[in-house]
C-alpha cells in the first residue's frame, strides 16, 4: 500500500524487507529497516535508535556548575559540545557573562572540535562507502603519484615511493588473510566507482588522518587538560593566562600559545591540502550518484555559534548562521526562538515513551516523559528478539522533534544551506566555488554527496576562524586583558531561588540545545534536543517522516543485500545515537509533568 | 594457533625493517616504563607470539574509549590495528554492518576459541529485558555473554565497564550494571578513566602481548603498574600543597602562579590514575596543569561524591583536617606531615563512601 506523507514522501512497504543492525560506523547504536522494489529501490524507509541511557534523569538535583561535566558524557566523539552548551545554559539561566579571553578560548575549543569530528567522520567512518581499500591494491603508485600532485599540488607526501610503501603494507594486510576492520566489507560491489589511484590516494590519506587527528585534539588538551572530554568552568574556562610572570607553567603561557598556533596550522594545512582535495577528487567519480538529499531542499534548521562576542547569541553576531527554511523556500530564512513554546516541540507517538495526551507535542521547558517499551502487532520476533519492526507503532528510542511542525534536517548541510540562502559571504563563496570547481548546479547540494561536502567546507572555514579568535586572544592579552572567569555567581549563594536557562550549540551534527532549570541551587529539570534527534526522528503524530528516513527514500541499489547505499547516506549525516536517545523516569512516575515557565 | 602470524611476522611482512622494529621494542620498553635490558625480552615475545585477536563490543557508552584509543602516540593507532592486533570485530570502526557485521562477530568467535581478547567498551542495562541498548535485534548483554563465553581473557575499558559510570550514576534508571557483575567467569582487566588514558589503553594490550601475561592487578582489578598511585602522589603542584599554597578562587593570582587545586575540589588525593605522570595526548597536559581539579574520573562511583568543586577534606563531622589551610600550614612545619595528612586521606575517602551511602546529599534524594 502506498502512503503519502504530509512533507511528502510516498511510502510503501510492499516489497522486499532489508534489516541493517547494527548500522556501524557510527556513535551509538542504530537500526535500520527499509523495503525495496524489484528495481531494488527504496520505498520505505525507518530508522530506529536502539540506545537510551537516562542522563537527564540523573542530572536532577545536581549543582548546576556539575552539569557540563555529565552533559559531556553524552557522546565523546562531538566532545566538549554538550558541556559548552551545558555552561552556556547555566550562565542564560545565572546571567553570567563571561571575559572576552574565554569566549575566545571556548570558541577556539569548539571549532576545533568541529575540524576534528570532521575529519575523523569523512576518513574513518565515512569513506569506506567511497572509498575501495582492496581495489587500492590494483593501482599505479606512480600514477597515483600524479594524481596527488594533480589534486593537491602542494601536498608534500606524494611520491611514488611513499605510495609503493603503503601499497607494499597493504597488501601484506590483505594476503595475511586477517583482514580486521576491513573484513566482510563489500568490496566486490559495483556501487564503488574510484579507479584504483584514488582509492590508494585515499586510502594513504586514511592512514594520515588517523595520525593528525591526534594532533589536532591538542588545542583541547592545552585549554582543558585532556581529550576526550576536556574541562570547563561555568563563568569562564578553567586555564588561567600568565604570560609575563613567574609561574607561568602552570597557565597559558608563550610556549602553549606556540603550540595552540602551530596545531591550527597544522589544521588549515591538512584541510587545503588533503580533506577538500580529496572530497573533490573522490567526489567527481561520483557526481551522476546524487542520491540521499531527503529534507534538505525543503527544511532545514540552525540555531547558530561561535558569537563575536561573550554571551551575545544575536544571528548577526555569529560566525556559524541561524536560522530555518521550511517548503523547500530558500527566499526566506525565518527566525528561530528557542525559548518560544509553539518553535521547538517533541512528539512521541512512535517513540518509546508516552505522554498524558497522546499526539501532542511539548516544548522541552514543557517536556513530559514516560518510557513505554512495547512493540506493534505487525512485529516480527519477539520483543527480545525483533526480526523486523512494526513502524506503524512505537519503535525508536529517539523522539521526534519538529520544528512548528515540520519535520527538519540539521547538521553542516543544514547550516552551509541555511548560510547559502542568507547571503553569508563566507559560505556563500565557498558553496559557488565548490559548485564552479565540480561543474554542478545548486541542486547538487541536495544530495548525500552534498552533505558530505558542505561538512569539508564547514572544516576549512571553521580553521580560518580559529585562526582569527587565536589573534584575537593575543590581541586582548597584548591590551593587558588577561581575565578567563568571572566568578561574581561562582558561590549558589549569590543566585535567585528560581532561574531558568537555554544554551545553543552548532555541534558537529548539528543544532544542539539545552534547556535547564535551577531552583534553591540544584537542578529541577534538564533537557537536551540533540542533533541525532532531529536527523533520525521517526514519524509523527502527522505521519511525517525524519530526515534520516527521508535521505533514504527513492535510492537505487545495486545489491540489495548488501547495504553500501544506505550506509552512505545514513553515515553522510555522521549520526550520533548516544546523543540523541532522550530522558524518561525508571518506573514512568517522575518527570511526568515539568513546567519550566 | 598455529595458523596465527606472530607479530613480528605481520611487521616483516607489512615492510618494517628489523631496525625499525627494534626501534618499536625500545619505545615499547620506555613507555612501559622498563629498562633498556628488558628491549631483548620484548624482541624475543614479539618475534615469536602470535597476533591476538580482538573482539572489541559497545554497550551504553559514549564512545569517549574509543576515541582515546586511537588519539595513541606509542604505539601509534594505525601500528596496534595494522600490526599487532587483528581487530576482526569492532562496531564504531568496522566496514561491514548488518548481517555482514554479525557474521564476522560469530566468526571469530568460532574460529579463535579460547584465543581471542575481549574488549568491552560501556555496560550493559538490564531494566526493560535489556532492551535499553539493542544490538542485531536483542539485548546487548546476550551479546556480551555470547562473546565473553570463548574470550581468552576481558579488558573492560573506561569507567563505564568498570564501575558503570555516568549512566550508572543514581538513580541509575536503566540499571547499567559493569562487566564483572554479568561475567563472572573470565579474567577480567579493568582499565577505569572516563576515557583511560590512550597510552595506558595501547600499554596495556602491548603489555599482555609482549609478556604474554596478564598485567599485575590491585584488589580492584586495575593494572597497578598505571593505576598503583594518586595522581596527587606525582603531582608537580604538590610542592605547593606541602607549602600551604592554594588556587582561592578561579582566576586568581594564585591560578596564575600555579599552585595547587586542592581548595577548588581537586580530587587528585583520592584518584588512582597515571594522569600527573604519563599526562595526557602525548604527554601535552592533564587537568590540573590546565586549571581545573581532578574530578576523579577513574575512580569508582565519581558521580555520586557530591559536587566536583567540594574539597574532600572538608567533611568536618569527621573531625579530621577541617579545612585546607591547616594541612598546608602543617606540612610546611614538618616534613612527613604530608604523608600522613595522605594517609588520613585515604582512610576518609572509604569513611566518605559509606557516609554517603545514607541520603545526606541532595543530589542523592532519589536514590
Amino acid at each position: 500500500m502506498v502512503v503519502q506523507t504530509p512533507n511528502g514522501f510516498n511510502l510503501d512497504d510492499s516489497g522486499k524487507r532489508i534489516v541493517v543492525d547494527p548500522v556501524t560506523r557510527i556513535e551509538g547504536h542504530m537500526r535500520c529497516e527499509v523495503n525495496v522494489d524489484d528495481e531494488g529501490i527504496i520505498r520505505n524507509a525507518v530508522s530506529t535508535g536502539t540506545m537510551w541511557r537516562g542522563l537527564e534523569v540523573i542530572l536532577k538535583g545536581r549543582d548546576p556548575r556539575d552539569a557540563w561535566a555529565f552533559t559531556e558524557r553524552i557522546c565523546g566523539v562531538c566532545t566538549g559540545t554538550h558541556a559548552l552548551t551545558s555552561v552556556r545554559a547555566v550562565e542564560d539561566a545565572l546571567g553570567i557573562t563571561i571575559p572576552d579571553n574565554a569566549n575566545s578560548i571556548r570558541n577556539m575549543m569548539q571549532l576545533n572540535l568541529q575540524i576534528h569530528d570532521h575529519v575523523v567522520h569523512f576518513y574513518h567512518l565515512h569513506a569506506l562507502d567511497w572509498v575501495n581499500p582492496v581495489n587500492a591494491l590494483r593501482a599505479d603508485p606512480k600514477a597515483t603519484s600524479e594524481l596527488q600532485q594533480t589534486v593537491s599540488p602542494s601536498h608534500p607526501l606524494s611520491s611514488p615511493g611513499y605510495f609503493r610503501d603503503v601499497q607494499n603494507r597493504l597488501k601484506q594486510f590483505v594476503e595475511s588473510g586477517q583482514l580486521g576492520l576491513f573484513k566482510n566489507g563489500y568490496w566486490d560491489n559495483p556501487a564503488y566507482k574510484l579507479p584504483p589511484e584514488a582509492d590508494l590516494m585515499a586510502t594513504t590519506h586514511y592512514l594520515e588522518a588517523l595520525d593528525l587527528q591526534k594532533e589536532i585534539v591538542k588545542v583541547h588538551t592545552i585549554f582543558g587538560g585532556k581529550n576526550p572530554h576536556p574541562n570547563w568552568l561555568v563563568g569562564g574556562v578553567p586555564c588561567p593566562i600568565n604570560v609575563h610572570s613567574t609561574g607561568a607553567v602552570g597557565a597559558i603561557n608563550m610556549e602553549r600559545l606556540n603550540l595552540v598556533s602551530s596545531i591550527i596550522d597544522k589544521c588549515i594545512e591538512f584541510n587545503k591540502n588533503v580533506y577538500l582535495p580529496d572530497v573533490i577528487a573522490i567526489g567527481g567519480f561520483y557526481k551522476n550518484w546524487l542520491y540521499g538529499g531527503g529534507l534538505s531542499s525543503q527544511a532545514c534548521l540552525a540555531y547558530g555559534d561561535i558569537p563575536e562576542n561573550p554571551n551575545d547569541f544575536s544571528p548577526e553576531q555569529l560566525y556559524l548562521p541561524r536560522g530555518a527554511i521550511v517548503n523547500g523556500d530558500l527566499s526566506t530564512v525565518h527566525d528561530v526562538d528557542v525559548r518560544d513554546p509553539e518553535q521547538i516541540q517533541e512528539f512521541v507517538d512512535h517513540s518509546w515513551y508516552e505522554y498524558a495526551e497522546k499526539g501532542k507535542g511539548l516544548h522541552p521547558w514543557d517536556g513530559e516523559t514516560e518510557a513505554k517499551f512495547e512493540l506493534g502487532p505487525n512485529l516480527k520476533g519477539t520483543r527480545t528478539n525483533i526480526k523486523e519492526i512494526d513502524e506503524g507503532a512505537k519503535y525508536s528510542w529517539i523522539k521526534a522533534p519538529r520544528w512548528k511542525g515540520h519535520a527538519m534536517e540539521v547538521g553542516p548541510l543544514a547550516r552551509y544551506i541555511v548560510g547559502y540562502a542568507n547571503g553569508h559571504e563566507d559560505i556563500s563563496d565557498q558553496v559557488n566555488g565548490l559548485l564552479r570547481t565540480m561543474d554542478l548546479p545548486v541542486d547538487a547540494l541536495f544530495s548525500t554527496l552534498g552533505r558530505t561536502a558542505a561538512r569539508a567546507l564547514e572544516s576549512e572555514y571553521c580553521g580560518r576562524l580559529q585562526k582569527y579568535f587565536f589573534d584575537k586572544l593575543v590581541t586582548n592579552i597584548k591590551n593587558g586583558d588577561e581575565s578567563t572567569a568571572n566568578v561574581a555567581k561562582w558561590d549558589p549563594s549569590t543566585w535567585p531561588k528560581e532561574a531558568k536557562g537555554v544554551g545553543m550549540t552548532e555541534a558537529p551534527r548539528g543544532a544542539l540545545g539545552h534547556w535547564v532549570k535551577i531552583d534553591s541551587g540544584r537542578i529541577e529539570n534538564y533537557q537536551c534536543v540533540v542533533p541525532t534527534t532531529w536527523n533520525g526522528s521517526p514519524r509523527d503524530s502527522q505521519g511525517n517522516i525524519g530526515a534520516f528516513e527521508a535521505s533514504l527514500m527513492n535510492t537505487k541499489m545495486e545489491r540489495p543485500e548488501e547495504p553500501v547505499e544506505i550506509l552512505r547516506t545514513l553515515h553522510s549525516f555522521d549520526p550520533c545515537l548516544a546523543c540523541s536517545t532522550h530522558v524518561m523516569s525508571p518506573d514512568g512516575d517522575e518527570l511526568t509533568t515539568v513546567k519550566i515557565r | 594457533m598455529a595458523d596465527i602470524e606472530t607479530f613480528y611476522d605481520v611487521m616483516r611482512s607489512q615492510g618494517i625493517t628489523r631496525r625499525s622494529f627494534m626501534k618499536y621494542c625500545s619505545l615499547t620498553a620506555s613507555a612501559l616504563g622498563l629498562g633498556p635490558a628488558f628491549v631483548p625480552q620484548i624482541a624475543h615475545a614479539m618475534e615469536t607470539k602470535p597476533r591476538t585477536p580482538v573482539i572489541w563490543v559497545h554497550g551504553l557508552e559514549c564512545t569517549c574509549c574509543s576515541e582515546s584509543f586511537i588519539r595513541s602516540a606509542h604505539p601509534l593507532a594505525k601500528d596496534v590495528v595494522l600490526s599487532m592486533i587483528s581487530l576482526d570485530y569492532d562496531d564504531t570502526l568496522m566496514a561491514a554492518a548488518g548481517h555482514a557485521a554479525e557474521a564476522a562477530f560469530e566468526e571469530t568467535i568460532q574460529k579463535y576459541d579460547g584465543q581471542y581478547i575481549l574488549a568491552v567498551e560501556g555496560n550493559p542495562p538490564l531494566n526493560e529485558d535489556g532492551m535499553f541498548c539493542i544490538s542485531g535485534g536483542k539485548p546487548f548483554v546476550e551479546k556480551l555473554k555470547h562473546a565473553a563465553k570463548g574470550a581468552k581473557c576481558i579488558i573492560s575499558w573506561g569507567a563505564c565497564a568498570s564501575y558503570g559510570c555516568v549512566q550508572a550514576a543514581k538513580p541509575n534508571p536503566t540499571q547499567a550494571t559493569p562487566v564483572h557483575k554479568v561475567i563472572t567467569d573470565k579474567p577480567i582487566i579493568k582499565v577505569p578513566g572516563c576515557p583511560p588514558i590512550a597510552e595506558v589503553m595501547t600499554g596495556v594490550i602491548t603489555y599482555m602481548l609482549t609478556f604474554d601475561r596478564m598485567p599485575e592487578l590491585d584488589r580492584q582489578g586495575r593494572p597497578a603498574m598505571f593505576y598503583g598511585q594518586r595522581i596527587h602522589d606525582k603531582c608537580y603542584r604538590r610542592p605547593h600543597f606541602d607549602a600551604g599554597q592554594f588556587v582561592e578562587e578561579w582566576d586568581d593570582d594564585g591560578a596564575r602562579k600555579g599552585y595547587c587545586l586542592y581548595k577548588m575540589g581537586c580530587k587528585g588525593p583520592t584518584t588512582y590514575n597515571a594522569c600527573s605522570t604519563v599526562r595526557w595526548n602525548e604527554g601535552v597536559s592533564f587537568p590540573i596543569q590546565s586549571g581545573h581539579g581532578c574530578i576523579g574520573c577513574s575512580e569508582d562511583g565519581f558521580w555520586d561524591q557530591g559536587t566536583f568543586y567540594d574539597r574532600v577534606t572538608d567533611l568536618t563531622q569527621f573531625g579530621v583536617e577541617a579545612n585546607a589551610d591547616q594541612i598546608g600550614l602543617a606540612a610546611a612545619g614538618a616534613v612527613g606531615t604530608g604523608v600522613a595528612a595522605h594517609a588520613a586521606i585515604t582512610a576518609l575517602k572509604a569513611a566518605q563512601s559509606k557516609a554517603q551511602k545514607t541520603p545526606t546529599e541532595p543530589t542523592n534524594e532519589e536514590a
